[in-house]
């Protein structure tokens, strides 16, 4: 097979690695410019420009939005809910994933029906919201938790996994005594490591990345997470209550280093996850999810 | 045991009926428990906001809850259909799901295509690693990043655009630009994830192919378009028909971050309306039949081009 390159085999490989390293630039080149100004001093950021080296590194921005207790608390929070909230969600799915795996499971196909149901159609915004109230979740640390215990679509992905390991290990395992939950417990789950890094770094990355629900259920401030705050912060533009909030941090207006530290302390940690987790998601990703 | 085998031989016949029936009865019972947590999560956050419904057809009252209100039949949506508002959302949401069909949807094929031109392991791995990553970025990142570079005031874009001569735009508050920002954005942020399913369709290409084709004279072009787009035209077909049924699913977060009150002629959809005036407005049963409508047209469209697909003699999606 490997021949000397042809000619056209030659500018065809330059062209489309050129429009590659061009789409790679692309996306890096946000990353890198709001990385150079939040370690950039004022001075250069003042000058304007791309800038994708700062002159002069100054941690100063950092030790500022990191001193601001508004701004630590709601990455504590945070912190939390991705901890508490993803626990939750593969506690509930995995429970329910691996009865439904079973076939002679009585009443799966209703419940599966049921499940699926809830993908195709939903009761809405007002008619959650108003659930969530009347359960009494309304702005507490968990109305942001509970409510996304389960996706559905992981649950219907885990189960097509579980389906997948061979029902003789199972079955063998019921034949030496051991009970259903003994039997996930000791040969489901340590087969299905995989899956389980996959759906632990798509749920975590769910969470941490949440705003919305936090707006809808949660008005108490000292309850929100860092979304909100970043879009305090940069989105809505007049930032009063975020200027009285950070008042205490001995500056008067946002310079634009403090917001672009503040997307980086928000973004880094989900994103130091993705690398250990990679080499499972790859073969992870693609589970269950496309046959053949 | 062979002796025991012998004489429980007889009783096979009778006893070995009953022995599955015990264990189903009894021994899964762990299956039965497990399920519990799950069933109880669907029914009280799925299933009962779809009886919460209820009060679309009611004057919702807050404070009376779904038993104290007035029954008012259909007088809401006739309101809703009646109302210019509502036809300005509906038109919002196609258009900028249209725009995405156009704009986006290639843009991942294409992507994959190229990466999977590539000879070179580590560079391809380097690249996919690079377009992965705006993925696992949140919506309200991705829009301060925007804010932060096409803003009026020290964006980097208009300190270009005023260096070369231009003048400044407010790219933000500008309707005619609102819908291209948002389709950039999914393309920036979504595109390259995108490109992992096609290129899981296409490591399963038999490569003996396109060592025929060599053999046979075809060029880069023609493997290209003989041989890989062929192996991931079922997937692409599927995903377009995915689509269509999500037809008025737009980005929710991603648009409600970038909407302000100047846009909301072009860049008002389903959920930013309901929101702005359902939960903060207090228009309870009104906005939940809005809702309704367009869960309900959603709910359509997906079962119809889920028909289309088996049609065109595809698995279908569920």
């Amino acid at each position: 097979m490997r021949k000397r390159l042809s000619a056209g085999d030659f500018i065809f490989n330059g062209v489309n690695n050129l429009l590659l390293v061009f789409c790679a630039l692309v996306t890096l080149i946000p990353f890198l410019y709001v990385l150079a100004v939040s370690l950039s001093p004022l001075e250069q950021v003042m000058r304007g420009g791309l800038i994708l080296w700062p002159d002069k590194f100054t941690w100063d921005s950092y030790v500022m939005i990191l001193t601001n207790s508004h701004f630590t608390r709601a990455l504590w929070i945070t912190i939390a809910i991705t901890v508490v909230g993803t626990l939750l969600n593969l506690f509930l799915t995995v429970t329910m994933a691996y009865p439904l795996s079973k076939k002679r499971l009585k009443g799966r196909g209703v419940i599966l029906f049921l499940v699926l149901f809830t993908m195709l159609f939903s009761g809405g915004m007002i008619p959650t919201f108003l659930v969530i109230k009347e359960v009494g979740l309304l702005n507490s640390f968990w109305s942001v938790i509970i409510p996304a215990g389960i996706s559905a679509f992981n649950l219907i992905i885990l189960k097509n996994f579980f389906q997948g390991i061979p029902e003789a290990l199972d079955e063998s395992a019921r034949i030496d005594g051991c009970s259903n939950i003994g039997s996930l417990l000791r040969i489901v789950l340590p087969l299905s490591m995989p899956a389980l890094a996959t759906f632990t770094l798509f749920y975590a990355v769910g969470h941490w990345n949440q705003f919305f629900s936090s707006i809808m259920y949660v008005t108490d401030s000292n309850l929100w997470p860092i979304q909100v705050i970043l879009r305090q912060m940069i989105i809505e533009g007049s930032v009063e209550e975020f200027q009285a909030a950070i008042a205490n941090g001995n500056i008067q207006t946002m310079p634009t280093t403090l917001k672009m530290a503040a997307i980086v302390v928000a973004t880094v940690p989900i994103l130091l996850v993705y690398p250990f987790l990679q080499k499972h998601f790859a073969k992870g990703v693609m589970l269950g999810s496309v046959k053949g | 045991m062979q002796i025991e085998q012998q004489v429980s031989s007889k009783q096979l016949k009778s006893s070995a009926p009953r022995r599955p029936r015990l264990r189903k009865s009894w021994q899964d019972w762990d299956l039965y428990l497990m399920l519990v947590p799950g069933a109880i999560f669907f029914i009280l956050f799925k299933y009962l906001p779809m009886w919460g419904i209820v009060i679309s057809f009611q004057d919702f009252n807050p404070f009376g809850g779904i038993w104290n209100s007035e029954w008012v039949g259909l007088q809401h949506f006739r309101t809703l259909l009646e109302y210019d508002g509502f036809w300005r959302i509906f038109s919002n949401s196609i258009i900028l799901s249209m725009l995405n069909l156009v704009f986006f949807f290639p843009v991942p094929i294409i992507l994959a295509l190229m990466l999977n031109e590539v000879r070179k392991r580590v560079f391809k791995n380097f690249i996919q690693s690079v377009v992965y990553m705006p993925h696992f970025i949140s919506w309200v990142v991705v829009a301060g990043i925007t804010y932060l570079m096409l803003g009026t005031q020290d964006g980097v874009v208009n300190d270009f655009i005023v260096k070369f001569g231009g003048e400044q735009t407010n790219f933000l508050t500008s309707t005619d630009w609102f819908r291209p920002l948002i389709v950039l954005q999914s393309i920036w942020k979504e595109a390259g994830w995108g490109t992992i399913i096609f290129l899981a369709a296409l490591s399963g290409v038999d490569p003996q192919l396109y060592e025929a084709a060599v053999v046979d004279g075809a060029n880069r072009w023609r493997q290209l378009w003989h041989i890989t787009l062929p192996a991931i035209r079922s997937t692409i077909l599927i995903l377009l028909i995915l689509r269509l049924g999500h037809v008025l699913d737009n980005g929710f977060e991603q648009i409600f971050l970038m909407l302000s009150a100047t846009t909301y002629s072009v860049g008002d959809v389903f959920e930013t309306y309901v929101y702005r005036e359902g939960l903060v407005g207090g228009k309870f049963s009104y906005t939940t039949a809005i809702g309704l409508f367009k869960s309900v047209i959603g709910l359509i469209m997906v079962v119809l081009a889920n028909r289309l697909a088996k049609r065109f003699g595809e698995e279908g999606v569920y």
